[in-house]
Order: structure tokens, then C-alpha cells, then sequence
């Protein structure tokens, strides 16, 4: 394992106190921050509550950031510190704290080793403070996606986040969304789910709308460069959201007149999927899968460290075919993440830049 | 049409069952007659009131015809208005022996005001009894409730319980509520004990909350689309909110909601039921195992697959005894039942579909 190749698209860091991020705040935000006591509040997202067990830490006992990347042979992270500071409503307070979030992995991780890659944190409420914290950050090569949750505002297709995308493509930056809500609206058409298990089914119905929504805005035609990644979205409903996607723009194909092609073919090499957590039973239903959407060069290998999402010691599930491995161990994410695919030292390591078993 | 069914059935019959048919009316005053004085004179005054900037209309307007089939539009009305027309298009056509009606937009589903969703949900059900099923036997109404008003819905559910001519009670996508929570159980309650199939269909209305999670989209692309991930939300609900641990007799038809996405979301909900079960210890069954034992799956709009045999996988999982027919009538992606499937089907699975397994959930000969 350890001289293949091996990029993980979704690495999470351990969670800073807001007392960690003062040295990264100016004099205002300092005492802002202090006179208000958020030190002492513990800023977690309550879609990922920090007992339960789709969420808590204790899944690799015994293994730390470096110890998890030896593990699993992963020569890349992109890493991500999915902080409650962004479901803050002040844009301001957020926007202080989403940069001392992001100048903190630089420093305490990115510094530290060389194998993992940030994510510029940032929130699309705010599309004029995200794109100041892009032009801040994009100077740092390590850092190679902008990062949001999949339930905000508006689904992220809309216009209102299109300066964020401009950004992050002349940037060579992706855009990924991960699961989690900023509850800025109820998670289903119909409201409020009672139970965490059913809040934590419906994310990866979030990511159905968001898929639609990128193709129907037509961002993938206004930004012919973008990149979008999909974070622990699963990946079993990617087929017939697509066989759905298509059918309806034959139908409705003059409102959006920029769907030039059947959607299947748009997402193709722009949208990519991590593997974790996999929401297939078996290795039949996952063959079943890839047989339905035709293709594996949208799934990005990942670990979801430190969330225990799988059995054994591997995090590639069993049911790809093993032509596909190597490339959905890398090589995807090589063309998934443009400031990857430009790294000369990764694209030596592999000779198979556009697979398709 | 009919005739190349039967010619690919052979000699039998195919007896189709619809489970899927919109009637309309042709006036919003067509109703005035099945309503009292009192609710006449506030609709003329204060029209209806729902959860939407828009009324009388759709937020999202359709491509074409108002997202009707154009040629179902009689010169006195919308389409879906003209019982002489469904008989003369689809009933007769396509040797329809069983149609559904499904009455969207003026019953008691998205209305705000209690007293009126109640008496506009009585009013509809009349209207579909002495307009539709009195003169066309081949009809059967579906029970509109003022689903948003539990008590009034479960009045209405006993006011009617025992009349054949209602077949299944409906049931909007787009509730006030996610259908697990508690508030519906009385609802559940009363269609288990009038031996009734609950009927969800989307409703084109908004329930007052953005139809995404994240959101409002702005297309009608995108807004087509919401149903499917609504759809899913409500199966999710029912299922882990403990609903059919409750009514383990409930039985739920999906119409218009989509089938295809049911595999998966099955997979999903089990893969992670050990780590959530501790939540949730009134679920006594993996998910998909209620899944399995308590929906059907209406196949309207069937998607179109490059390979025609994906589908068929699809189904192996759902139960080729889990599928209904529906054709959408009048509506602009309706489904004609001689193109739908893009693979043969065995002449069992055939009748099945297109009508054995809506006789069997539905009690009919």
C-alpha cells in the first residue's frame, strides 16, 4: 500500500478551542471575543454532536493525525476543520474567526506535515467576505479547495455564491461541500426531522438538490474550469439522480438553455465524490452502482478520519473493479484538484491520468 | 394502443389499473355547489390563503400549457376538466379498467385557514363522487383530507370510511410537517381502521417551507426535481419516526414520487442503523424491512436509463409486487403504458404491473 499513490479527499482535524484562535485575531476581535465569553461555548455543529457515534472521535483510538496518515498510506490529505464558527450569524464575527480557523491549520497543521493540504474555510453567506478570504489564502499553494456545509442559504448553484466560484477557479482551487447544515432553512420540504439517524439520512438528499442546482444554474457552463467536490455525500443516489436529471431536460431544456448536453454528460470530470462514508451493503450493490453510472472517475478515496465509517482496516470498500483502484485511490483526485494535478512530484507517481475501467 | 397491448400479451386482456389520473375543475365555482353558503361567500371575499407569494398560480411557471398535455385541454376549461375527454384520450384508448383520481389544487391540502381546508376537502370529495365516479364507473376517488388539521382530517376519514368508491386517502409531499412526527398519527390511525392504502403525492403548492434543504432553487428544472428528495425525506420520516411500529397495517402508495432512488436509500438507512439504533430503539427491523413491507411504487416518471435493463435491477429490489402503474394524465410527462418499460417483461410481470398489483393492494376483483 505504502508505494501506491494514495490521496484522501476528506481528512478532518481535530477541533480548535475559540481560546486557540486568539493569537489570530486582531486587538477587536480579541476583546470581542473574550468580553463575550465564546472561549468558553463550544462551537460544534449540532449535525455532527460530539458524542454521537457517527461523529465522535473515538473510532481510530490511539491513532493521531500522523499516525492515521501512516496507517492508511495516504501520501496526500485534503484536510478540513469543520468549525461551529461558521453557523454564526454576525458576518463579521464569523468572517474573524473562519480566517483564524484557516490561519490555524496553516500553521499548527500544515506546517507540522507535509503530506496534508488545506481547505479555505468559508461560509457563502457571505460571498464578499469568502472571496476576501480566498484572495488571502490563495497565495498558499498548500491550501487546494474552498470549503462549505451543503445546507446553507440558497442551493449552491444560485448566483449569489458565482463570485465565490470565479474565485476558486482562477485560483485553481475546488469547491467542496460537505455534509452538515447551517439550519438556515428546515433540512426537508417538509420541516424538521425528529431523530439525528433521520437528519444524518437526508444529507446525502441534500446533495441531490445541490447537484441539480449546479447544473440547472448553469454553473458548470459559466465556470467551464470549475471543479466540485462532494463530501461525505454517498454516492448510491448519484445514478438515478442522473437518469432523473436527464429525462426531465428533455422536457425542460429550454429553460435552461445552457445544458447544452444531458447532464450526465456535464458532471462527467467535474463533479467527484468521496468514497466515505459508503451507504452500499455489500460489494453486489456497490458493482451495482458503478454498473448504473457507467463510470468510477468521480470517486475520490477517503478515509473520513477520524470517523470510524467502515469495517476492517481499509477504507476501499470491496466491489470495484481492480483496474478502477488506482485511480480512485488517486489519480481522480488528481484531476478533481487542479493545484494537485499541477503538482509535478504526485503526477510522477502516476502514469494513468484518465482511467476508465 | 390498446390493441398492441394485447397483441404483446397474447390473447388475455391487459386489465389496466391507473393509479395516477389529475381531474380538474373547470371553474374554481365549479366547487360552489358541494359548498356551504358560509364558505362560498369567503372565497368570493377573501379567495383561498396558502403558504406561497402567488395564488391562483404556480410560483415555477410549466414550459408549455401550464405543465399540461396540450391536446387534454377542453375549449370550456383546463385540462384534465372534461370527463368526455379522459374517456375518449386514455380511459377508452388504452383500455384503462381501473383509473384513480388524484384531485390537486383546490382540496384541503395546502390551505391555511382550519375551518376552510376542512369544508374545501369535503367539498372536492363530493365533487369527485357526483362529477367523476357516478357517471364513469371505471373511477375511483381518492379521499382528500385537510391533512394540516388532523381532527377535521380524521372526521373526514370516518365520514367516508366504508365507501368503495373511495379508494386510498391522499395525501400531499409537501405537508406542514415531516409525516413521522406525531401530529399525523391520528390521521394513521383512522386510515388503518377504514382499511384504506395512504396515497403521497406532491402537490405543486408549497407546504411554506423552501422545497430543498438549502434552500429555494431557482428553475422549474430544479423544482421538478424536488420532489424526488422530498419524497425520499417522507419515507425516511415514516420509517425511523416509528410510524409502522405503530400502524403495522399501514400500507403507503408512492405516486409521483419517483421508485428508482428506493435501493438506495434503503442501503443508506441500514448501513448506518447499528450506529444510530441506541436513537431510535422503537425501530425493531432494519429499515429497508419496513421499506419492503409497507410501500408501493407508482412508476410514473420512469426514468430512461441508457441501458433500458438498469431498471429492472431496480425493481429485483423493490419486488416486482411493489409496482404500479400510474400514467400522470393530463399532465406534460405523463406516461403511456406501450413505452415506458425499455425491456421486455414476462407476461407475470407484465399483468402485475400494469394492473395484478394495484388489484391486490387496493381489494379489487
Amino acid at each position: 500500500m505504502t508505494d501506491m499513490l494514495t490521496i484522501d479527499a476528506d481528512f478532518h482535524l481535530p477541533q480548535a478551542g475559540v481560546s486557540d484562535l486568539l493569537p489570530y485575531l486582531d486587538d477587536y476581535w480579541r476583546m470581542q471575543v473574550v468580553d463575550r465569553e465564546l472561549p468558553s461555548m463550544p462551537f460544534r455543529l449540532s449535525s455532527y454532536p460530539a458524542n454521537a457515534p457517527h461523529a465522535r472521535n473515538t473510532a481510530f483510538e490511539g491513532l493521531d493525525v500522523p499516525g492515521a496518515l501512516d496507517r492508511f498510506g495516504v501520501s496526500v490529505a485534503v484536510c478540513s476543520m469543520l468549525h461551529g464558527v461558521a453557523g454564526l450569524h454576525n458576518p463579521d464575527m464569523r468572517a474573524a474567526l473562519l480566517s483564524a480557523v484557516n490561519d490555524l491549520v496553516a500553521r499548527d497543521w500544515l506546517d507540522a506535515d507535509t503530506r496534508l493540504r488545506g481547505s479555505i474555510y468559508i461560509s457563502g453567506e457571505d460571498p464578499e467576505a469568502a472571496v476576501a478570504e480566498i484572495e488571502r489564502l490563495a497565495g498558499d499553494d498548500r491550501f487546494v479547495q474552498v470549503l462549505m456545509l451543503a445546507m446553507q442559504d440558497l442551493p449552491h448553484g444560485a448566483r449569489r455564491y458565482w463570485p465565490i466560484y470565479e474565485a476558486a477557479q482562477r485560483h485553481g482551487l475546488a469547491v467542496a461541500i460537505h455534509a452538515g447544515a447551517l439550519y438556515r432553512n428546515p433540512p426537508s420540504v417538509s420541516g424538521w426531522p425528529s431523530y439525528q439517524y433521520e437528519d444524518y439520512v437526508i444529507q446525502s438528499q441534500a446533495f441531490e438538490n445541490i447537484l441539480v442546482s449546479f447544473l440547472g444554474e448553469g454553473v458548470f457552463a459559466r465556470f467551464p474550469d470549475l471543479k466540485v467536490v462532494f463530501l461525505e455525500s454517498g454516492f448510491g443516489w448519484l445514478p438515478t439522480t442522473l437518469w432523473r436529471m436527464d429525462k426531465t431536460w428533455r422536457g425542460t431544456r429550454q429553460e435552461v438553455p445552457w445544458l447544452d448536453r444531458p447532464p450526465s454528460q456535464i458532471t462527467a470530470g467535474r463533479v467527484f465524490l468521496s468514497l466515505q462514508p459508503v451507504d452500499m451493503p455489500g460489494p453486489d450493490e456497490v458493482a451495482q452502482v458503478v454498473k448504473h453510472v457507467g463510470s468510477t472517475d468521480m470517486l475520490l478515496f477517503s478515509t473520513d478520519y477520524p470517523h470510524r465509517q467502515f469495517d476492517g482496516d481499509d477504507p476501499m470498500p470491496a466491489g470495484f473493479p481492480d483496474a478502477a483502484l488506482p485511480a480512485i485511490r488517486a489519480g481522480n483526485a488528481l484531476r478533481a484538484y487542479p493545484r494537485l494535478g499541477r503538482d509535478p512530484a504526485l503526477a510522477a507517481r502516476v502514469d494513468f491520468l484518465e482511467v476508465t475501467p | 394502443m390498446n390493441q398492441m397491448l394485447r397483441e404483446k400479451e397474447g390473447k388475455t386482456r391487459l386489465r389496466i389499473v391507473d393509479c395516477d389520473i389529475h381531474p380538474a375543475q373547470r371553474t374554481p365555482q365549479a366547487l360552489y355547489p358541494y359548498l356551504e353558503k358560509r364558505w362560498v361567500d369567503h372565497l368570493e371575499t377573501f379567495g383561498p390563503f396558502i403558504r406561497q407569494a402567488l395564488v391562483g398560480q404556480l410560483s415555477y411557471p410549466r414550459m408549455t400549457a401550464n405543465g399540461m398535455r396540450v391536446d387534454a385541454k377542453p375549449e370550456d376549461g383546463p385540462a384534465g376538466s372534461s370527463l368526455a375527454m379522459l374517456r375518449e384520450q386514455h380511459l377508452d384508448r388504452l383500455d384503462i379498467e381501473t383509473g384513480h383520481l388524484v384531485a390537486l389544487g383546490r382540496g384541503g391540502m395546502e390551505e391555511r385557514n382550519p375551518d376552510l381546508s376542512a369544508a374545501m376537502s369535503r367539498a372536492v370529495n363530493d365533487w369527485q363522487l357526483a362529477e367523476w365516479v357516478e357517471p364513469e364507473p371505471r373511477l375511483r376517488a381518492g379521499l382528500v383530507i385537510p391533512q394540516d388539521n388532523p381532527e377535521a382530517a380524521v372526521a373526514e376519514i370516518e365520514r367516508r370510511a366504508g365507501d368503495a368508491r373511495f379508494c386510498q386517502v391522499v395525501m400531499s409531499t409537501r405537508p406542514n410537517e415531516t409525516l413521522g412526527a406525531r401530529k399525523y398519527w391520528p390521521i394513521y390511525r383512522a386510515i388503518e381502521a377504514a382499511g384504506l392504502p395512504l396515497c403521497l403525492h406532491p402537490a405543486g403548492y408549497s407546504s411554506g417551507k423552501p422545497s430543498t434543504g438549502t434552500g429555494w432553487p431557482s428553475f422549474y428544472f430544479q423544482e421538478h426535481y424536488t420532489f424526488v428528495p422530498g419524497t425520499e425525506a417522507l419515507v425516511t420520516s415514516l420509517v425511523i419516526e416509528g410510524v409502522f411500529e405503530a400502524f403495522p397495517k399501514l400500507k403507503v402508495a408512492i405516486i409521483e414520487g419517483g421508485f428508482s432512488w428506493a435501493p438506495a436509500l434503503g442501503w443508506r438507512m441500514d448501513k448506518h442503523f447499528d450506529t444510530f439504533h441506541a436513537e431510535v430503539p422503537h425501530l425493531t427491523r432494519k429499515p429497508s424491512e419496513y421499506m419492503r413491507e409497507h410501500f408501493w411504487w407508482a412508476t410514473q416518471p420512469m426514468e430512461e436509463p441508457k441501458n433500458g435493463r438498469h431498471i429492472e435491477d431496480i425493481i429485483d429490489w423493490i419486488g416486482w409486487d411493489r409496482i404500479l402503474y400510474s400514467s400522470d394524465y393530463p399532465h406534460w410527462d405523463y406516461d403511456d403504458p406501450n413505452h415506458i418499460f425499455k425491456f421486455p417483461l414476462s407476461p407475470e410481470r407484465r399483468e402485475a404491473v400494469f394492473g395484478g398489483n394495484a388489484r391486490k393492494l387496493y381489494g379489487y376483483a
